[in-house]
């Protein structure tokens, strides 16, 4: 028996939505197995980490509250990753974008409301915009390698981030942390279910997929883009300009990192310390890839991922597993979805051992 | 030996399957110490497939090979080298950023010292009058030179079986003149020779026998010189040969592309720059560049199609508007349409459907946008009615390009743009690897775009094409074009040297062979 | 400026640059094979955890150092069987690959918090290893003499050997390596398992010789360094070597900042130093040679036979 790939001859559509799901299942299958053996209570676990926080009600909030970024940051980078311009840098839009908000509050002082609030997250917004500038720049005018540029500047922005609330917005009542103030509560964001932490990024979370989905499926942009990341030479005859498509997605996928960022400061932490930066750039990655770049797939996979955080540090106090921990398992559905990739335009299948015919005379 | 009776190589009922088609047959056929023996057959008819196996790239479903009598599995092309099987690819299996030297060395399954495979490799040059440099990078190369370092490659491995796959698709008749007798010669010491080629009046120079393939079936194996290059052209399409109607009389008007004085830098290291490109082709007609690959064909479609921009707006001109200066996009709405050679990733995306390949070129001409959105039926029902006036074999608009065959893929391509009405369009390649049926469709096609006024260009490897096609005819070399002339006057072996360009050696042509050219213009 | 001083600078810019060049040095060979792996960073804290795991279970640096170059490697393997075998795109399995070591060192890592090795330090005699003067020369770790030695002999093999001739051909042109008759797949095996195992052996400097204990994300992202470094190198092992120094003598400007106080600039502007030279460099390197020069032309393109 010999495994054998056969091209189909369209890709096919069920493997499009069947193997994010078999990625998925198959990631807690191997947890069980892989935890059982390391002595840990796999079931448990893994049950902890992908079930628990589905199931019990008073988490979704934490759930809702954690996919928001991610969804969003997400939907930007699907556009760069389906048109092979590889923004692996969003982390950094993102600490640039909370920043830049941040900057916003501060400058506003006690002034705050609908305005102020506005004014943070457009701010946001075109801090993440301006860091995806460079990588544009470069890539476009000097052929730069947008992979390596996006990344060094999250390092970067990791250190602006370190001095300015370390040094000119440091909290002056905050016990000398590196830490700026804590918003004023009519400078953060408008919780939307009352006795929650639910605020109003979460809404935008949900609407921003329909509206990247009707851009990508229906405009003219979306088809660039699709084009531009199977084909360039077509797109090229198609009449699309390249340079404009990479600073389009790179803008984009800025933009919306930066936008995530302020949201998340502005709705859900209020205040940016040393531990702002949590990783919400590179798992939403993993994000768009496992929603198959599509928009709601993107929504869909950053609930996923977002059960995972949560569920993770449920599993830290019941079963004592690292926090790391689901950083694997994210890496885990990574794998598999890109491994899988191969099903949407192959069939596999099992045939008999290729030398059936007699064994050659030759030399003999 | 007294082996006089004892086949080189037979092949006893080759089959070979990929997915949805049967590449070969139940092939059948010998070939004997000393032979030149052809394999003839159309685009897809198997030939490529066939020998690969022999040369253990891939391995047959069914059927045997023996090699001197003896039944014999060719695992890979290792064990091909080591039985004295050498082949030399249509498209050269060289490394571009390495040396001669270390391209030969490469093809040696031995370790050889550089030094010692450079004496060898200069004995072999000697016995057979190849010239080559062994420190230059391959990058710096002509085409010519390239098979070279592939012949050479082989024939350092002493071959009693030296097989050639389309060997002259790539070079000037005069190359191809020196390689005959490159050829004769080593079938005169004894090697055999398998000639993959489907033009007709090579094998009759050149081949003792010639074994005709068709859909994966052998046809018929025939003396080549008691046939005509007719009756082996009808044996391989399988059919009477259809000529093109050109309307009688047709008018050719008045001045519609400009081409003055364009010139363009070249895209990269290998890549070639036009040099002063001048032409000009009027209502109704149809004018051809001829040319060896690599000579700027590719430079020239893009600069006329705008995915490359002129410096200077009034290099391209049609009907008096300057559009040097306008993009790809600009230029469709001006009326000018293209069809690149490489329809796969080119001219179309291949996981596309037919009616998202359609938005690709038709969207500004045909409405297909409304404020920034696409209207899907409307490509919908473009792509069906491409599908049914070019008869293109598909399950309807929803099919991807990547399912279709080539020659359907082409056809689909050339009616997506001819049903635009271009004022001119432009073609690369029209019929590379497309059936003989395809190639006909479009040729009339063309020729019936033409009638209706539009002013058309052929860029074309296949001089017998354009000779049959075109009105009037230029030569591209190095990124120059040769002037104009009149297809009715054209002289075969002038435009062959045009073709060698300063690669050509003027000493060539005086031994030209005279049935060669006396095919050409056949 | 002291002969101290300087002493003491060259010590610590050769400490810088050893796990960015051994790192580099594997990449190079990978990328010359035709393969982009930007799993770089997760292989290093791979090598780093197993380095430092193996050294406290037998308490042998050197079999330390094997385990190193074995959990690189080994991690390099998932990596390949999805690139080689199934076509995945080389960016983004680089990335998992990098995410996935990342979460997986620090599970292992786990059970390593609080343990500290003796420093892997140089095994010449006392007398010249901790000579003041001729420390500079002696008083290295053996890792520092295998990056320096692996430097010529990476570029030897590129050039010279017939093994890095077949690895430069799959690189620059898969199919007709194919079709002449290499295992395309086979070299690129191999080369991604070197390339795991050097920048294990990077990962290791950190967790045996700088600072003989385990911490998460230990390598600070000096494997991206490497990647970009091997770009600037222009896939040259000599080049590679130069830019190597260049970026140690960066870090080793932020360590200096940091601690003389002779900056006027916040320590953060030093310690963004190296990633911002990296984006410059990186720039002027391709404004030099803008179609991309050495790059070799199958880099990160899958390798699709017609079989």
């Amino acid at each position: 028996m010999r495994i054998k790939l056969e091209k189909r001859p369209e890709p096919s559509t069920v493997m499009q939505f069947v193997t994010p799901v078999a990625s998925v299942l198959l990631t807690m299958l191997i947890g069980v197995i892989v935890f059982d053996a390391l002595g840990i209570k796999g079931g448990r676990a893994v049950t902890d980490i992908f079930l628990t926080p589905l199931l019990a009600t008073y988490k979704w909030q934490d759930v809702a509250v954690k996919a928001a970024p991610l969804i969003i940051i997400a939907l930007g980078l699907s556009i760069g990753n389906r048109a092979q311009i590889w923004n692996i840098g969003a982390e950094g839009q993102y600490i640039i974008g909370a920043l830049a908000a941040a900057g916003v509050g501060i400058a506003a002082g006690g002034a705050g409301g609908g305005a102020i609030i506005t004014l943070m997250i457009l701010a946001g917004i075109v801090g993440g915009t301006l860091w995806a500038v460079v990588p544009a720049f470069l890539k476009t005018r000097l052929n730069v390698n947008e992979t390596l540029t996006t990344l060094m500047l999250t390092y970067v922005a990791l250190q602006v981030l370190g001095y300015l609330v370390g040094g000119p917005w440091k909290d002056p009542n905050g016990r000398n942390f590196p830490a700026t103030a804590p918003l004023h509560a009519d400078q953060t964001l408008p919780i939307l279910f009352p006795g929650t932490t639910v605020h109003l990024g979460v809404a935008i979370a949900l609407i921003l997929p329909f509206v990247f989905w009707i851009i990508m499926s229906r405009s003219v942009f979306g088809y660039q883009i699709r084009v531009v990341g199977s084909a360039p030479d077509a797109a090229r005859h198609g009449g699309f300009d390249a340079k404009q498509t990479i600073w389009l997605s790179l803008l984009i996928a800025g933009g919306m990192a930066g936008l995530a960022g302020a949201l998340e400061f502005a709705g859900a932490l209020k205040a940016i310390n040393l531990g702002f930066p949590s990783g919400y750039g590179f798992t939403a990655i993993i994000v768009s890839f496992l929603g198959r770049l599509n928009p709601i797939g993107c929504l869909i996979a950053g609930i996923v991922l977002a059960v995972t955080y949560v569920g993770g540090q449920i599993a830290q106090t019941t079963v004592h597993i690292p926090n790391s921990t689901a950083g694997i398992f994210q890496a885990m559905m990574l794998f598999f979805i890109l491994a899988s990739d191969i099903l949407i335009r192959y069939r596999v299948r099992f045939v008999a051992s290729p030398k059936a015919t007699p064994l050659p005379a030759a030399g003999e | 030996m007294g082996t006089e009776t004892t086949a080189r190589l037979e092949l006893k009922s080759i089959t070979k399957r990929f997915p949805g088609v049967l590449a070969n047959d139940q092939v059948s056929f010998s070939v004997q110490p000393g032979e030149i023996h052809a394999l003839l057959g159309e685009n897809g008819a198997g030939k490529s497939t066939l020998v690969k196996m022999i040369y253990g790239i891939m391995q047959p479903d069914g059927g045997e090979i023996r090699w001197n009598g003896e039944r014999i599995v060719v695992a890979n092309p290792k064990a091909a080298r080591r039985l004295g099987i050498g082949m030399v690819f249509q498209h050269f299996s060289l490394f571009e950023a390495m040396t001669v030297l270390e391209n030969i060395a490469l093809g040696m399954d031995a370790k050889i010292p550089a030094r010692e495979l450079e004496a060898r490799i200069k004995e072999v040059m000697t016995q057979y009058g190849l010239k080559l440099e062994p420190h230059r990078i391959v990058s710096t190369l002509s085409v010519g030179e390239r098979q070279r370092i592939e012949i050479v490659r082989a024939l350092l491995l002493n071959p009693k079986l030296l097989i050639m796959d389309e060997p002259t698709s790539v070079l000037t008749p005069q190359e191809v003149e020196q390689l005959f007798i490159v050829l004769r010669q080593l079938a005169s010491e004894g090697c055999s020779i398998l000639y993959i080629s489907h033009k007709l009046h090579e094998i009759k120079a050149l081949c003792h026998t010639a074994t005709i393939l068709r859909g994966g079936k052998l046809v018929d194996t025939c003396n080549p010189s008691v046939e005509t290059s007719r009756s082996m052209a009808e044996k391989m399409i399988g059919g009477n040969l259809k000529t093109i109607e050109k309307a009688e009389g047709r008018a050719i008007g008045r001045e519609k592309l400009i081409v003055n004085r364009l010139n363009m830098p070249a895209r990269s290291h290998f890549g070639v720059s036009l040099k002063d490109i001048t032409f000009t082709v009027r209502e109704g007609e149809i004018f051809g560049i001829a040319g060896v690959a690599g000579n700027g064909q590719n430079a020239l479609l893009l600069a006329l199609s705008g995915e490359t921009l002129s410096e200077d707006e009034g290099a391209i001109t049609v009907d008096g508007a300057k559009l040097g200066r306008l993009t790809a996009k600009q230029r469709r709405l001006a009326g000018v349409s293209s069809v690149p050679e490489e329809r796969n990733g080119h001219a179309a995306v291949p996981e596309f459907t037919l009616a998202d390949n359609s938005v690709l070129t038709a969207r500004d001409r045909l409405g297909m946008v409304k404020i920034g959105l696409i209207d899907q039926r409307a490509a919908k029902t473009y792509a069906g009615e491409v599908i049914s006036t070019f008869a293109v074999k598909a399950l309807g608009p929803g099919s991807t390009a990547g399912s279709l065959s080539g020659g359907n893929l082409q056809k689909y391509i050339m009616g997506r743009e001819i049903m635009q009405n271009p004022a001119v369009l432009v073609v690369s390649q029209p019929t590379w690897g497309v059936d003989a049926g395809a190639a006909a469709a479009i040729h009339q096609a063309l020729v019936d775009l033409a009638a209706a006024g539009s002013a058309i260009v052929v860029i074309s490897q296949d001089l017998d094409e354009l000779l049959s096609l075109c009105d009037t005819l230029a030569v591209i070399n190095e990124g120059r074009l040769s002037p104009a002339m009149k297809v009715a006057d054209a002289d075969i072996e002038e435009i062959g040297l045009l073709m060698g360009g300063v690669h050509g050696d003027p000493a060539a042509t005086a031994n030209l062979h005279p049935e060669l050219a006396h095919a050409h213009q056949a | 400026m002291s002969t101290e001083f300087i002493i003491a600078a060259i010590i610590t810019v050769v400490g810088l640059t050893t796990p960015i060049l051994l790192a580099a040095l594997g990449e190079l060979v990978v990328e010359k094979a035709g393969v982009l792996n930007l799993g770089v960073e997760g292989m290093m804290l791979m090598g780093a955890i197993c380095g430092f795991g193996a050294t406290v279970s037998t308490f042998n640096p050197w079999i330390g150092i094997l385990g190193a170059a074995a959990g690189g490697a080994l991690s390099s393997m998932l990596f390949a069987v999805l690139v080689l075998e199934l076509n995945s795109n080389q960016v983004a399995t680089g990335l998992a690959l990098t995410i996935f070591g990342t979460g997986l060192s620090s599970l292992i890592g786990l059970s390593y918090t609080g343990f500290i090795v003796p420093v892997f330090g140089s095994v010449f005699p006392a007398s010249l290893a901790n000579d003041p003067y001729l420390k500079v020369i002696f008083g290295y770790s053996p890792i520092v003499y295998f990056a320096l030695a692996m430097v010529p002999i990476v570029g030897w093999f590129l050039k010279s050997t017939r093994s890095g001739m077949i690895l430069r051909a799959v690189g620059e042109n898969d199919l007709s390596a194919h079709s002449i008759g290499y295992s395309v797949k086979g070299v690129r095996y191999a080369a991604i398992a070197f390339g795991g195992a050097m920048a294990g052996i990077g990962g290791a400097y950190f967790s045996m010789v700088i600072t003989p204990m385990w911490a998460e994300k230990m390598t600070a992202g000096r494997g991206w360094i490497a990647l970009a470094l091997v770009v600037f190198a222009g896939w040259r092992a000599g080049r590679l070597l130069v830019g190597a120094y260049f970026f140690g003598i960066l870090m080793a400007l932020e360590l200096y900042a940091k601690a003389s106080g002779f900056s006027f600039l916040p320590s953060q502007f030093w310690a963004a130093m190296p990633y911002l030279m990296t984006v410059i460099a990186l720039s002027v390197i391709s404004m030099r040679d803008r179609s991309g020069g050495n790059a070799p032309a199958c880099l990160g393109k899958p390798f699709l036979p017609s079989t």
